[in-house]
């Protein structure tokens, strides 16, 4: 065997499972999105549809589609919530069992990483029984006490029952990976703040929210992706109420015209342009904080 | 992108590993040599639809069906049409929804068997019929089950209320404010943004019919004058605020069904299952009657549910396959089977006489209950469904969700132009002839 050849040859098991299950179903998917079937006359029969060529007019009824638009400013909305308070509540929370790091620590981990175990659509169902007034002790609990609560899935309330499903779930997952930072972080620097009189806030803020710095980004840019994901709690919650459309995230759009309306086509261009934005939206969003959060590791 | 490439992934998988294998004959439709063996299979969702199989399978040595449980009438559509897609992997009889067989015709995806099957028209009711012919000469499936609507309430609940069975939808309307005023907490029943079937099954009883052929091109009439009326007539219940606006099957409906604060539910004649799965601790105090009509002097029904069984395009044994299908709806053992054992109302005619002499179990009380239910059946309206249902069906969820959200009458007929816009709209852009 020639010396040249062998890295290629162990690299081939690599390159022939993502040729096949990534590059090919992407560029099938590509290749779907310019495609499209033509109907003739009533449509019925054999030989009365034929897939022809489309050019980019899927793309154009995509993004021209009057649901379209709404999804994308939804889902804006949407993480504008979920990652703000997600993270914030994984930050506070990782550095509150840092600092005690005590024995309690323990099973509070444990209790707050749990949700993150439960898949999203039994978690969307778990909190729809809570959700709808009658069968909410939630509610139940409330009037007890004389507060009337509102619909949590009425229009004006929607996105943050929807949102609070995700921070629910995802806020555990985020704090763990903080969580490991802070440990990793050595303790000779806190002893030597200490020294020279910082407080734990100031030790908090000075000190270890700066080293965990890469952590925040890491889990900043797994939040922005998922947020841009957002399927299956606005799917679970849909038949149980009148505020979440069959395109009430761009997702939910690929799907109902892929599964729903038999349309592959449009489908593949939607899913297309989400994939191609949230690529768009991680590159630059690490080209913005990357060279300065990961500067320290050098 | 790790979901959105999941999904696109797996369907590209199927569609490539398939397409591989493609060449399956297409002159199948071959004469049936009694002494040929041939094994079919069946895709339904109805229960215990192996053990009715068994019947035809110990009669028919040479023809041995097997049966393959689906998840629903949806998800075996969309498996369905993915194998046609593919060129293989279609089973030779499939379960099909009455309003998805337009969809399976223009995909090319059931035969017509019109040969195979014989005249079996005189066998079902003329509203069924018509779904499986598309009002043509072609047969591309036999009736299996249908839906008539019926109408459920409570009947402890309408002798309190001093309330009689509401005749007219003007009488429904009344009761439906009298049982609200008596107790704020009651209602006769909901408008549901979820059930575009029990939308259009309304629509039908006043006279609309969504689609229809006219010469070589499709109508679209989804606010016609007929659809207008019941929209209108719902949206100023829902705006009055005696009728619920939350969707049917829901948690909380099932809650309000068991405790009483939904008194009444527009169903259909498989609803007895519905009400015992979820309001069980109410049995004995329901009745069931016709729906309120719009002319008390000419009593009209429409239809929610039901479907027939089809041969597919890919099936090499069609003349067995139809022999199947035949038997599977017209014999009267299957029929019988159909009805105890698989528990669906099946569509023959002669069901009532055969096979449904016991009322079901949650309405033992009321002896007619078949009686009335094959009243129900004879009175159903044509109605033609189209090759876009399922577009037209998730835009109703969507406008309608809107329109009961926002309690407003005039919302509920604007939503009727929307779904109007959205079918019309898809049709000629796939390239569909429509009539304007």
């Amino acid at each position: 065997m020639r010396k040249s050849s062998a890295p290629y040859l162990f690299l081939t098991p690599a390159l022939v499972l993502f040729a096949a299950f990534l590059a090919a179903p992407i560029g099938y998917a590509g290749y779907l999105s310019l495609r499209r079937v033509k109907v003739s006359g009533l449509g019925l029969g054999a030989g009365a549809r034929s897939e022809v060529w489309a050019g980019l007019s899927n793309y154009g009824r995509s993004l021209t589609d009057p649901e379209f638009v709404p999804s994308v400013l939804r889902v804006g909305a949407y993480g504008l919530i979920v990652v703000p308070c997600m993270l914030g509540l994984a930050l506070v929370l990782a550095l509150l069992l840092d600092a005690g790091r005590t024995r309690v620590g323990t099973f509070t981990r444990t209790a707050i990483f749990l949700p993150y175990a439960v898949p999203a659509v039994i978690a969307s169902l778990l909190w729809g029984f809570l959700y709808l007034p009658r069968v909410s002790p939630i509610v139940d609990v409330l009037s007890g006490v004389g507060i009337t609560a509102p619909d949590a899935l009425s229009s004006g309330w929607v996105l943050y029952a929807v949102a609070n499903i995700a921070i629910w779930g995802g806020t555990g997952f985020n704090m763990i990976v903080l969580y490991t930072a802070l440990r990793a972080i050595p303790t000779d620097l806190f002893e030597a703040a200490r020294i020279d009189g910082a407080s734990d806030i100031q030790i908090a803020l000075r000190i270890k929210i700066p080293v965990i710095g890469p952590s925040l980004v890491m889990t900043f840019l797994f939040s922005l992706i998922a947020t841009l994901q957002v399927f299956a709690e606005p799917m679970t919650l849909r038949p149980l109420s009148n505020t979440i459309s069959t395109t009430w995230t761009p997702l939910m759009k690929v799907y109902r015209d892929a599964f729903v309306r038999n349309d592959i086509y449009s489908a593949a261009a939607t899913s297309v342009i989400i994939a191609a934005a949230t690529f768009v939206i991680s590159y630059g969003f690490l080209k913005i904080v990357g060279s300065r959060a990961f500067s320290q590791e050098n | 992108m790790k979901r959105t490439f999941a999904g696109v992934l797996a369907a590209a998988l199927i569609l490539t590993a398939t397409a591989c294998s493609s060449d399956d004959g297409d002159d199948s439709a071959g004469q049936a040599d009694p002494n040929e063996k041939v094994a079919l299979t069946y895709w339904s969702w109805a229960p215990n639809m192996d053990k009715v199989v068994q019947g035809w399978n110990a009669a028919h040595p040479n023809i041995q069906v097997t049966v393959n449980k689906q998840d629903g009438g949806d998800p075996a559509v969309a498996k369905l049409l993915t194998a046609i897609k593919a060129g293989s992997g279609a089973p030779d009889v499939m379960q099909a929804e009455y309003q998805k067989i337009p969809t399976l015709v223009a995909a090319d995806a059931v035969a017509d068997i019109a040969k195979e099957a014989g005249d079996l028209k005189a066998k079902f009711p003329e509203s069924a019929w018509n779904s499986v012919t598309l009002g043509g000469e072609a047969v591309y499936g036999v009736p299996q089950d249908s839906g008539p609507m019926m109408f459920f309430y409570r009947s402890d609940v309408f002798d309190k209320a001093g309330v009689a069975v509401p005749k007219t939808w003007d009488e429904y309307a009344a009761a439906a404010r009298k049982i609200h005023q008596a107790n704020p907490k009651q209602y006769l029943g909901t408008f549901s943004s979820n059930d575009p079937g029990w939308f259009a099954g309304l629509s039908q009883q006043a006279g609309a019919s969504w689609w229809g052929v006219q010469g070589e091109s499709w109508t679209v009439a989804v606010n016609d004058a007929a659809t207008k009326k019941v929209a209108d007539y719902w949206g100023g219940l829902v705006q009055e605020g005696v009728i619920d606006n939350k969707p049917m099957y829901t948690p909380e409906w099932n809650a309000a069904l068991n405790d009483g604060t939904q008194v009444g539910w527009l169903g259909a004649v498989w609803g007895p299952g519905v009400l015992e799965g979820n309001a069980a601790s109410t049995k004995g105090k329901w009745k069931t009657a016709l729906l309120p009509n719009w002319d008390a002097a000419a009593p009209a029904n429409g239809n929610w549910g039901g479907s027939a069984t089809s041969v597919t395009s890919q099936s090499k044994h069609k003349a067995q396959a139809a022999e199947f299908v035949k038997w599977l709806n017209t014999d009267p053992a299957a029929i019988k089977a159909l009805a105890g054992t698989a528990n669906v109302y099946p569509a023959a005619n002669d069901a009532t006489s055969v096979a449904l002499t016991e009322p079901p179990a949650f309405f033992s009380n009321q002896t007619d209950f078949y009686a009335l239910a094959a009243e129900a059946g004879k009175i159903t309206k044509p109605f033609t469904y189209g090759p876009n249902v399922n577009v037209a069906y998730s835009s109703y969820n969507d406008a309608f969700g809107k329109a009961a959200e926002s309690k407003k009458a005039a919302q509920f007929g604007a939503a009727l132009d929307t779904i109007q816009q959205a079918t019309v709209g898809d049709l000629k852009n796939a390239g569909f002839t429509v009539a304007s």
